[in-house]
């Protein structure tokens, strides 16, 4: 198999760079950081360092004893990205792109988010390496998620709000992104996910399959073999794509990526890009987006603020054309019901972005043989998104 | 008459435009506004008032949800027209009506997704039979555009690149070394919009334009008054101004003062360029 992206940052036809000229010259230099920087083991020491004592890596993969009897099917390992510093697997990146910030002599980060846990994550990093940090983020989300901004702003970034279209995370990538066409000389753009331009998709998923290497060797220690599933959910898809990358030649693993179907395919409110949308260019990148008739980008839905996006990263096309990765969609009242079973199976809160990945697994599992073995992604904890779960749900007070 | 747009042969109008300026000793205006904002009849009228004004170049925006280089102006712009139901194929059939009425060079600024939605080679037919000269994509650099370029080539279509200030000698080389049509010379590292003064290092910026093309050149981004039009004017062969227009269009609405307004802005902004066109000593200062 050929390596990729190819040269030109392209993912078979996927991926490329679809972005205004100011822009060109700096990919092509962080590029050309983040190949030197790659090949350096005083780099890669420093990250793994941080990764260890910082993140506190590795994360553990869990063996879900109570939620495989429930399902009555394999055993369900979590892979426990929630564990990680800042709640998310973000930071496993945020890091990575941080640490290659100050490499390059960048004092000013700008970020995205969506659910904010990128944000955080980018934040966090900043925070600890002195730099100055500014993060774009929806009105719609700052409303949704109004404990992630206050941690924000906490660790010393700006929030910076976008009251632009659908005010939610496209409007503040958007926004992330004229800040820096502007700024461009000064200032690294953090981004979050496997989308955007060339080299991001790329950048994004080395930073993050770290979660899949440890997965790797973790369910070689404990099982003495490979899964024959791995679980992920996906919006941009760092963190599937992260879990997926290190399995890609092993055939015999299956990889399941699962989108938000938000109220439904058959309805216009779902975010489930690969599932449900068509080719087209959005941040940068071709890839599969949701757009209308005459190419304008619709406005996602879910009830997760990170999956609430009408894009997804292009290798994840890539995967899907070339029939490796299958995926799916689950709706909001699947993702809620999977939120509340693994609370209270086995006492985690997960994020609502993971709830989705859970939720099939709650379809698929039963189907499964007692011998065969789930690797679930928990990308996330659920703590920032208590508040409006408490609005959807009737709990006992 | 259905072809009414079409031309004869693939001559183009943007170099015949440059060429009979260049006689005359003038420099050329562009002007943008957004395609459909407030709507599609008041564009078609708009075109030919600023022509009227003195405008020499007409820039249309096709608007688009997501416009990730441009500022808030010319942003809330495409929300209006998209909200007034404008369409890529609609603007083809007001070019296609103008074309009864000027000859004005005319030129789409779009972004890429509406044009590979449409169809790129479907995109380039219409545009012909329309009458369209070119075409902007702003998201579209050089490494990723050609093939768009071969389709519009063989209908006489210019696809005008753009540079910036990043850019470096080598792409600024490899870009305006193979222009058509002009050179779009971001005059600033930033988005569209209403900026004061005249960006620093934009001489040095556009001496390196120059020396890698005999392309005309045009300057963008940020320039909205006729001060900025003289200081500038020095260095390329044309201004483009947009968001000062599409602030008054978006102020003005579709009152009856929208015209006048748009005209006496255009005739101000075009003074500057007037007669200025044989001046050659302003490079060798």
């Amino acid at each position: 198999m050929c390596v990729l992206p190819d040269k030109r940052g392209h993912f078979g036809v996927f991926g490329g760079k679809f972005v205004p000229e100011t822009l060109m010259p700096a990919l092509a230099e962080l590029e050309e950081a983040y190949e030197e920087a790659k090949n350096d083991t005083a780099f890669l020491d420093e990250l793994y360092y941080y990764l260890r004592e910082y993140v506190g890596r590795p994360s553990p993969l869990y063996l879900a004893d109570r939620l495989t009897k429930y399902c009555g099917g394999a055993k369900i390992y979590l892979k426990r990205e929630d564990l990680n510093h800042t709640g998310a697997h973000k930071i496993n990146n945020t890091i990575g792109q941080v640490l290659l910030a100050r490499r390059m002599g960048k004092k000013r980060v700008i970020a995205e988010t969506g659910a904010g846990q990128h944000g955080v994550a980018t934040a966090t990093a900043a925070a600890m390496f002195g730099l100055e940090c500014i993060v774009f983020m929806g009105e719609e989300d700052i409303r949704r998620q109004e404990l992630n901004v206050f941690r924000m702003k906490l660790l010393g970034a700006r929030v910076e709000p976008v009251s632009s279209g659908s005010r939610t995370l496209k409007d503040a990538m958007n926004e992330a992104i004229r800040d820096w066409v502007t700024n461009v000389r000064t200032t690294f753009y953090v981004l979050g996910s496997v989308g955007g331009p060339h080299p991001y998709p790329m950048i994004v998923r080395d930073f993050q399959k770290i979660i899949g290497e440890e997965t790797r060797n973790q369910i070689v220690e404990k099982e003495g073999r490979l899964p024959d599933y791995i679980l992920a959910c996906v919006g941009g898809g760092s963190n599937a794509m992260g879990i997926f990358y290190p399995f890609l030649q092993e055939q015999k693993v299956k990889l399941i990526g699962v989108e938000a179907a938000g109220r439904g395919l058959d309805t216009p409110y779902h975010a489930a890009t690969l599932t449900g949308g068509s080719k087209g260019v959005l941040h940068g990148a071709f890839t599969y987006i949701l757009q209308d008739d005459d190419g304008q980008i619709l406005e996602a839905h879910s009830v997760s603020a990170g999956l609430d996006y009408p894009g997804v990263g292009p290798e994840h096309s890539f995967l899907m054309e070339s029939g490796r990765v299958e995926y799916t969609s689950v709706t909001d009242s699947e993702a809620l019901e999977a939120f509340q079973v693994l609370c209270r199976t086995e006492g985690i809160i997960p994020a609502l972005e993971s709830s989705h990945a859970l939720a099939y697994a709650l379809k698929m599992v039963p189907q499964t043989d007692p011998e065969e073995i789930v690797v679930l992604n928990l990308s996330g904890r659920g703590d920032k998104d208590v508040q409006t779960v408490t609005g959807l749900l009737e709990v006992d007070r | 008459m259905i072809t009414a747009g079409k031309k004869d042969t693939v001559q183009n109008r943007i170099p015949e435009k440059f060429s009979l300026l260049a006689g005359k000793g003038e420099k050329a205006l562009v002007t943008f506004i957004t395609a459909g904002d407030p709507d599609l009849e008041t564009t078609g009228k708009l075109v030919l008032t600023l022509e009227k004004a003195g405008a020499d170049i007409i820039e249309l925006g096709v608007p688009y949800s997501d416009p990730l280089a441009d500022g808030p102006i010319i942003e809330q712009a495409s929300q209006r027209a998209l909200r007034s139901g404008t369409t890529l194929k609609k603007i083809f059939r007001t070019v296609t009506e103008l074309r009864r009425e000027t000859q004005i060079p005319i030129i789409l600024m779009t972004y890429y997704n509406p044009l590979l939605r449409y169809g790129l080679d479907k995109v380039a037919e219409d545009a012909a039979i329309a009458g369209v000269d070119g075409f902007i994509v702003p998201d579209l650099p050089m490494e990723e555009s050609d093939e768009f370029k071969s389709l519009l080539k063989p209908q006489g279509i210019c696809m005008i690149p753009l540079v910036a200030p990043t850019s470096g000698p080598r792409r600024i080389k490899m870009i305006a070394g193979n222009a058509e049509g002009f050179v779009y010379c971001v005059s600033l590292t930033g988005v569209t919009g209403v900026r004061e003064g005249v960006p620093d290092n934009l001489k040095e910026f556009m001496g390196m334009v120059r020396e890698a093309t005999d392309t005309p050149l045009a300057v963008g981004f940020g320039i909205s008054n006729p001060e900025q039009v003289k200081v500038i004017s020095q260095y390329c062969d044309a201004v483009i101004v947009g968001s000062a227009l599409v602030k008054t269009i978006g102020e003005k609405g579709s009152s009856p003062e929208l015209q006048n307004e748009v005209f006496r802005m255009t005739e101000s902004l075009k003074g500057p360029l007037k007669g200025s066109g044989l001046d050659k000593a302003a490079f060798g200062r």
